[in-house]
């Protein structure tokens, strides 16, 4: 129920933050997240941060999706 | 993120989907999987998983859309608010054509009223600061992934000073609903896909009791198709397995203990309260209202207005789509009386309404069927 | 500080204040006038071959946006209608409804955008209107343009013209006018980084038909409603299916971005320097070529084809390589947070 996308954080000032995707830059408020750091992905939603993104766990679940290519021979 | 990117690589998807297909066909009958939440039904929905599952897997949308459960009355109310000299109300897109007893939002602004979409509440906070003659009053529908962005605006406000800025608060708390929905045993469910946003603020731990007191096993979902997928496998893995656990399948948005910081933004505002959801009738603790401290922020209150029954359509059946009960195209209504033109009730007005995403997404099938010459049931 | 100057009733009133402020703003869109030659209508040589005719009206706000203004818009947008047509345009009319009120300046930005679009699209402005409407009847200012053209002799074209096995293309990325707008008017999200591709289409029509000729079957530009939109229509013209492969379809990073965190779809988001075109299968090559070998075509792309029926129905082949309805948008497409 909840449209919120990942972006990157390209800068802080405070409570206030400015985000990006694909070359769209936005405002977002980070007052949802501890520690909020310049480069790090967070996901937003209705203009602010919920959670800082996790790029191991990411990779992670990129392999155990990608287990399913390999039982299946790659099709 | 590399990473990111690469979860949405299609090939993923489909070697995920055969994969899925072949679990599902070890088991000895078709399973029946929920989505709980409407960006879950929209996703499905957009990538055709259900007519790419076939048979052996049947999803069944959940009352995981907030537009949809918000009762008639509600509505009314905010329509009564935008007919109040001197409001002006804020409103996610979401609720501008979802209709009430006889209005909507949208047609109270085609007739005068001052109704505004925004994406973010901290927009209606700025409108409240520039606008100090008028009131300003904001919509807040929405489960546990919304309600702690508006708990901040209701912060930024009273700090602020901003004492024209207002709020009709009309959240609504997931766990309680699935227990009640599981409780009442209308659907017979093999398992949960849990909605990966509200689980980003309340954890993945916050479906455990639910998973043991019904024995029902739950996976907590990402939004691409390959997350869904993932979640898919999980839940038919739990099923080979006679397994009911709690898993999280979004790991890279979803702690176990959730974004504790949005809680307490949360707590700090809001309380639990009864609730009434459209189609699942009154459950306790299951909505949110404003604390005693920021009580004077209640646009209700301070308009004098409340909140009365309202009337559904006669013919509208959302209420057992909601549930699961009814499938879109077996509501008798559907695609005939009750179109995204003319909709009689709100799973066809919001985009991630169960009955707005068949009919946007779904008319295929019966028009190749149209073709062929046969009827599909 | 001098005073702001503002359009009053009386530069609608056709007297003194009206022929200044022709005088002043709307002598020089694309070609020079003469004061002097100020008459009720303008004469031309009429062009050999077939005329094409066309109107449209802009009410658009904010007036100014990133990559874009009303008059720019005011100008393509007559320009591209033409250019759908197989259309070069040989002149245009503007007719300007002001409110009164409005700062003169504004007219002034709004007709030196005018002029500067005429320039890019090598046509011009040979006749025009002015009228000044009471405060609040009108928001700011609305321009009509109508234009006409001539038709390229090997264009036979029309929505109802689309045939199966045609390829469908399209000449680059899609919703970037519509998102663009979307940010600057409703200051959603404070969003930056976006840009209408308002851009006149004459070039690339030629270049196609020169190309492919009788094989160009349809010829679209996808305003409001979007790809969808352009798409529905020609179905429902020639009574046919098109197939389309979700993929295949181009969609630039920074609107695929700010579409996701609106909640909204490219596909219904309207284009302003984009064609959609119907080609037949044998000449499919030959289109991409001659598109590509021009900056304005460099990202276009082959979506998918024509089919005999269900007739009137879109269809999109997604990711999992299974069929949904691309619908006819319908209602107002607003941001979402669900």
């Amino acid at each position: 129920m909840c449209v919120a996308v990942p972006c990157k954080l390209v800068e802080i000032n405070g409570m206030e933050g400015i985000a990006e995707s694909g070359g769209a830059r936005f405002n977002v408020r980070l007052d949802l997240i501890d520690e909020p750091r310049v480069g790090n992905y967070v996901l937003v939603h209705a203009g602010f941060a919920i959670q800082q993104m996790d790029e191991e766990t990411a990779r992670e679940t990129l392999a155990l999706l990608a287990e399913a290519m390999e039982d299946d021979g790659g099709a | 993120m590399e990473a990111l990117e690469q979860i949405r690589n299609p090939k993923l998807a489909r070697a995920l989907l055969a994969e899925v297909r072949a679990l599902a066909d070890k088991l000895g009958r078709p399973q029946t999987f929920m989505e709980v939440c409407g960006t879950h039904s929209h996703v499905i929905a957009r990538c055709g998983l259900r007519e790419a599952l076939g048979g052996a897997v049947r999803l069944v949308s959940g009352p995981g859309c907030p537009v949809c459960v918000t009762s008639v009355g509600e509505i009314d109310a905010a329509i009564a608010l935008a007919r109040t000299p001197n409001t002006i109300v804020c409103t996610f897109g979401d609720m501008m054509r979802v209709p009430g007893s006889e209005s909507s939002l949208a047609a109270e602004r085609a007739a005068g009223a001052q109704v505004r979409v925004i994406y973010s509440p901290m927009e209606a906070v700025e409108l409240a600061r520039r606008k100090r003659g008028a009131r300003v009053a904001l919509i807040a529908v929405g489960f546990e992934t919304t309600a702690p962005a508006i708990a901040c605006a209701a912060r930024a406000a009273l700090e602020g000073g901003v004492n024209n800025f207002a709020i009709m608060c009309s959240h609504k708390l997931i766990p309680p609903a699935l227990d009640a929905l599981l409780a009442s045993g209308e659907v017979a469910l093999d398992g949960l896909i849990c909605p990966g946003h509200v689980s980003t603020v309340i954890g993945s731990r916050a479906y455990e009791e639910l998973s043991r007191r019904h024995g029902v096993p739950c996976v907590v979902a990402g939004f691409e198709p390959a997350d869904v997928l993932l979640a898919l496998r999980l839940l038919l893995r739990q099923r080979l397995e006679g397994r009911a656990e709690v898993e999280n399948a979004y790991g890279r948005a979803v702690k176990p203990e959730g974004n504790v910081r949005a809680q307490e933004a949360m707590a700090e505002v809001f309380e639990p309260c009864d609730a009434q959801w459209r189609g699942l009738g009154t459950i306790p603790q299951s909505g949110l209202r404003l604390r005693e401290k920021y009580a004077e922020l209640c646009a209700l209150r301070q308009a004098g207005i409340e909140v009365k029954p309202g009337r559904e359509h006669p013919a509208c059946h959302c209420g057992e789509v909601l549930r699961g009960v009814l499938r879109p195209a077996e509501c008798p209504v559907f695609g005939k009386a009750c179109t995204p033109e003319r909709p009689l009730g709100p799973c066809m007005v919001s985009s991630e309404g169960a009955c707005a995403a068949e009919y946007k997404y779904g008319r295929l099938r019966a028009k190749a069927a149209e073709k062929v010459g046969a009827s599909d049931g | 500080m001098a005073e702001e100057r503002t359009i009053t009733l009386a530069h609608g009133g056709g007297g003194r204040q009206s022929r200044e402020l022709v005088v002043e703003h709307f002598l020089n869109l694309g070609k020079k006038t003469d004061p002097r030659d100020l008459d009720d209508a303008a004469v031309l040589e009429a062009p050999a071959g077939r005329l094409a005719f066309t109107t449209d009206s802009f009410v658009v706000t904010p007036r100014f946006f990133p990559g874009g203004n009303i008059g720019k818009l005011a100008v393509f947008g007559t320009v591209n209608d033409l250019a759908a047509m197989g259309a070069r345009p040989v002149a245009l009319s503007v007719g300007l409804v002001i409110e009164e009120g409005l700062a003169a300046s504004e007219v002034a930005r709004v007709a030196e955008a005018v002029a500067q679009a005429c320039a890019e699209a090598g046509v011009a402005v040979v006749t025009g209107d002015t009228k000044v409407v009471e405060r609040g009847a009108a928001d700011g200012l609305f321009i009509n343009t109508s234009g006409i053209g001539a038709v390229h002799p090997k264009a036979r074209l029309s929505g109802r013209n689309a045939r199966p096995g045609d390829v469908v293309i399209v000449s680059g990325p899609v919703g970037d006018h519509g998102i663009a707008i979307m940010a600057a008017r409703n200051e959603l999200a404070g969003l930056s980084g976006l840009s209408s591709d308002s851009a006149p289409l004459t070039e690339l029509a030629f270049a196609l038909l020169d190309a492919a000729g009788e094989a160009v079957h349809v010829l679209r530009d996808p305003t409001r409603g979007g790809l969808a939109a352009a798409l529905n229509e020609i179905a429902l013209q020639a009574e046919v299916a098109i197939a389309l492969d979700e993929d295949a379809i181009p969609v630039s990073e920074a609107t695929r971005g700010a579409c996701e965190l609106l909640g909204l779809d490219p596909l219904y988001l309207a284009c302003e320097g984009r064609l959609v075109a119907c080609v037949a299968q044998r000449a499919a090559e030959r289109a991409l070529e001659a598109l590509r070998a021009l900056a304005l075509g460099a990202q276009a792309r082959a979506i998918g084809e024509v089919l005999e029926g269900p007739a009137g129905l879109v269809s999109l082949r997604t990711a999992l390589g299974v069929e949904r309805v691309l619908d006819m948008p319908s209602g107002e497409h607003l941001p979402r947070i669900c």
